[in-house]
């Protein structure tokens, strides 16, 4: 089989050249960012590629229409990863800059700051806003960064797929009413929640989408004004012994504010005691109440990695690929974006070439990933133990307050909550000597009887 | 500031690096203009005005020396930092993400072959 692929195409028909048809299924940001490094990798090969992308919603729209179901959170590491590509993201764009993480416990609430002192976060609305937006004064992420895609030279059908077949030879795709149409290359990048997928679990080549979990996101008006006086530029972090719940955040937007919850088999009863939790009311608006909400979706979100997301001339990126843990699934879908059109551009489009050059990427972010449930399982037992919860704060608030002390802690928590550092670097943190000494201290500390009644 | 606006605002004239300081990041402007000036003897000479979009001190990326140039906003200015430490840790992984940069200093010894030819050109008419 020299010179041959599985699917019986000669190695060298295994490369994109001049005119080769791309079809991306998919035009959120893993679709628009794999089209966008596909286009901006041929130009610096010299190569000219056809790119679609097929994508049915409009996301200038507001939800349910144009919305991608996600918290919103365009990371410190991401921001700057952009910037050094050449694409910086306009304030018409951002909702709001964050400049600090707010830990809310039920022993306290601390301040964290960012490292440098300058907003490298952004808060974002995948689509256009919440079912009830009137009038925006900021416009969707998705199609912002689509419509640099497109002036890349990528086009978009707004038309969804309805078949897909990878039978030998080149894979071929059909719209509504459509006839199927044969491209070089098919990337799949939706969300796990795409019924498209049915299309590549259900035939036979071996692709299982990752295992998924139930959030929660909901999104109240609380108008600009007074989301400055309450939430202000930070975003609102959970630690609290509710059962169920693994993490849970307030992200101030413009206008509104968007609550989501993690956690496992997420129901009402959750979303109630966690909304009604004094910690939550004390950083909402005196007259807030939990109802009505503008908008409100439970998406599920991955949990790990795909079965086999690659074949020749096939390829999965974002979450039906892989993704972060919990975090910065935005940056995750630019990662492996960008893996793939490297991949394509440069070592061909065989599953020997995915393989060798692009499940690398994925497999990196999937063992940060197992290491990432690690960190969680850690901080389920913080959010057990009172007294944990005590040294956390006390240790936090140490390094907040005097500018000359190291700030391992404020450091991990910073990582974990952003989603900045792989989980690898936040454990490696954690795990040194001069951290766990005075984690145990405080630790020790806040376990004596005085501690607690000062408290 | 608007609320959306990412980096960190300088006012006119504000001095964002000086010349001889030591580097830990570069920069990349998301509005307004930098004047960026090289001062000797107490003299300031400026070599030319950088605009939206653009990156500066990039070299403090790739070499240990002090910054060659001082940077003060022109007018109001807003500018995205890059950590050193972090983005070349990026780059190891993602080589590409280097191009960018690559091209803007390609460009800058591009100018200054061109500066330096002119240069040559007027001293030998005089």
């Amino acid at each position: 089989m020299k010179g041959f692929t599985r699917s019986g195409g000669k190695r060298e028909d295994l490369q994109l050249v001049d005119g080769s048809k791309v079809a991306v299924i998919g035009g959120g940001p893993a679709g628009s960012f794999v089209s966008y490094f596909l286009l901006e990798m041929a130009e610096r090969s010299g190569l000219e590629l056809d790119v679609e992308i097929f994508e049915p919603r409009d996301f200038s729209c507001v939800a349910p229409k144009g919305c991608n179901m996600c918290g919103g959170i365009i990371s410190e590491t991401l921001v700057q990863n952009l910037a050094a590509e050449g694409i910086n993201l306009p304030s018409t764009i951002v909702q709001r800059g964050i400049e600090s993480y707010m830990l809310h416990m039920d022993v306290g609430s601390v301040r964290i700051e960012t490292p440098v002192q300058e907003k490298r976060i952004g808060s974002v609305y995948r689509g256009a806003g919440p079912r009830d937006l009137k009038n925006s004064k900021w416009g969707s992420f998705d199609n912002h960064i689509e419509k640099l895609t497109v002036a890349k030279g990528a086009r978009v059908t707004r038309e969804r797929v309805v078949d897909v077949s990878l039978n030998g030879g080149r894979p071929k795709i059909a719209i509504k009413g459509g006839q199927p149409e044969p491209y070089d290359l098919l990337v799949v990048a939706v969300g796990v929640n795409s019924a498209v997928l049915k299309l590549f679990t259900e035939n036979g080549q071996g692709y299982r989408r990752p295992q998924t979990t139930k959030t929660f996101i909901t999104e109240y008006y609380l108008g600009e004004e007074t989301i400055e006086k309450t939430l202000g530029d930070s975003m609102h972090v959970f630690l609290l012994n509710i059962p169920r719940l693994e993490f849970a955040a307030i992200i101030p937007k413009g206008d509104y504010a968007s609550v989501c919850l993690l956690g496992e088999s997420i129901d009402k009863e959750l979303v109630k005691a966690f909304l009604d939790s004094p910690q939550v009311k004390a950083c909402m608006p005196d007259d807030w109440s939990s109802d009505p909400r503008s908008c409100q979706c439970s998406p599920k979100i991955s949990l790990g990695a795909a079965n086999r997301p690659f074949a020749d001339r096939l390829v999965f990126v974002g979450d039906c690929g892989v993704t972060r843990l919990y975090k910065d699934g935005i940056g995750a879908a630019y990662r492996t974006a960008k893996a793939c059109a490297t991949t394509a551009v440069f070592e061909g489009i065989s599953e020997a070439a995915f393989r060798r050059h692009y499940w690398p990427v994925c497999r990196s972010i999937s063992i940060d990933n197992s290491i990432g449930k690690l960190s969680f399982a850690v901080t389920r037992q913080i959010q057990k133990w009172q007294f944990a919860r005590r040294a956390l704060l006390r240790m936090t608030e140490k390094e907040q307050e005097d500018a000359g002390r190291r700030r391992d802690m404020s450091q991990v928590l910073w990582d974990m909550f952003t989603g900045s550092a792989p989980y690898q670097d936040i454990v490696t943190l954690a795990m040194h000597p001069r951290f766990l000494a005075r984690l145990t201290w405080e630790m020790a500390v806040s376990a004596l009887p005085f501690s607690r009644a000062e408290n | 500031m608007g609320k959306g606006d990412l980096g960190k605002s300088y006012s006119d004239g504000e001095v964002i690096t000086r010349q001889g300081d030591v580097g830990n990041c570069m920069y990349v402007i998301q509005q307004g203009k930098v004047q960026v000036l090289v001062e000797r003897d107490g003299v300031e000479t400026p070599l030319r005005v950088a605009n939206e979009g653009e990156f500066l001190g990039e070299m403090a990326i790739f070499d240990h020396e002090e910054r060659s140039a001082t940077l003060r906003s022109l007018g109001e200015a807003r500018l995205l930092t890059i950590d050193k430490k972090n983005f070349l840790k990026r780059i190891h992984k993602d080589p590409s993400l280097a191009v960018g940069l690559v091209r803007t200093m390609s460009k800058r010894v591009r100018d200054l072959s061109d500066e330096v030819a002119r240069l040559k050109g007027n001293v030998e008419r005089e």
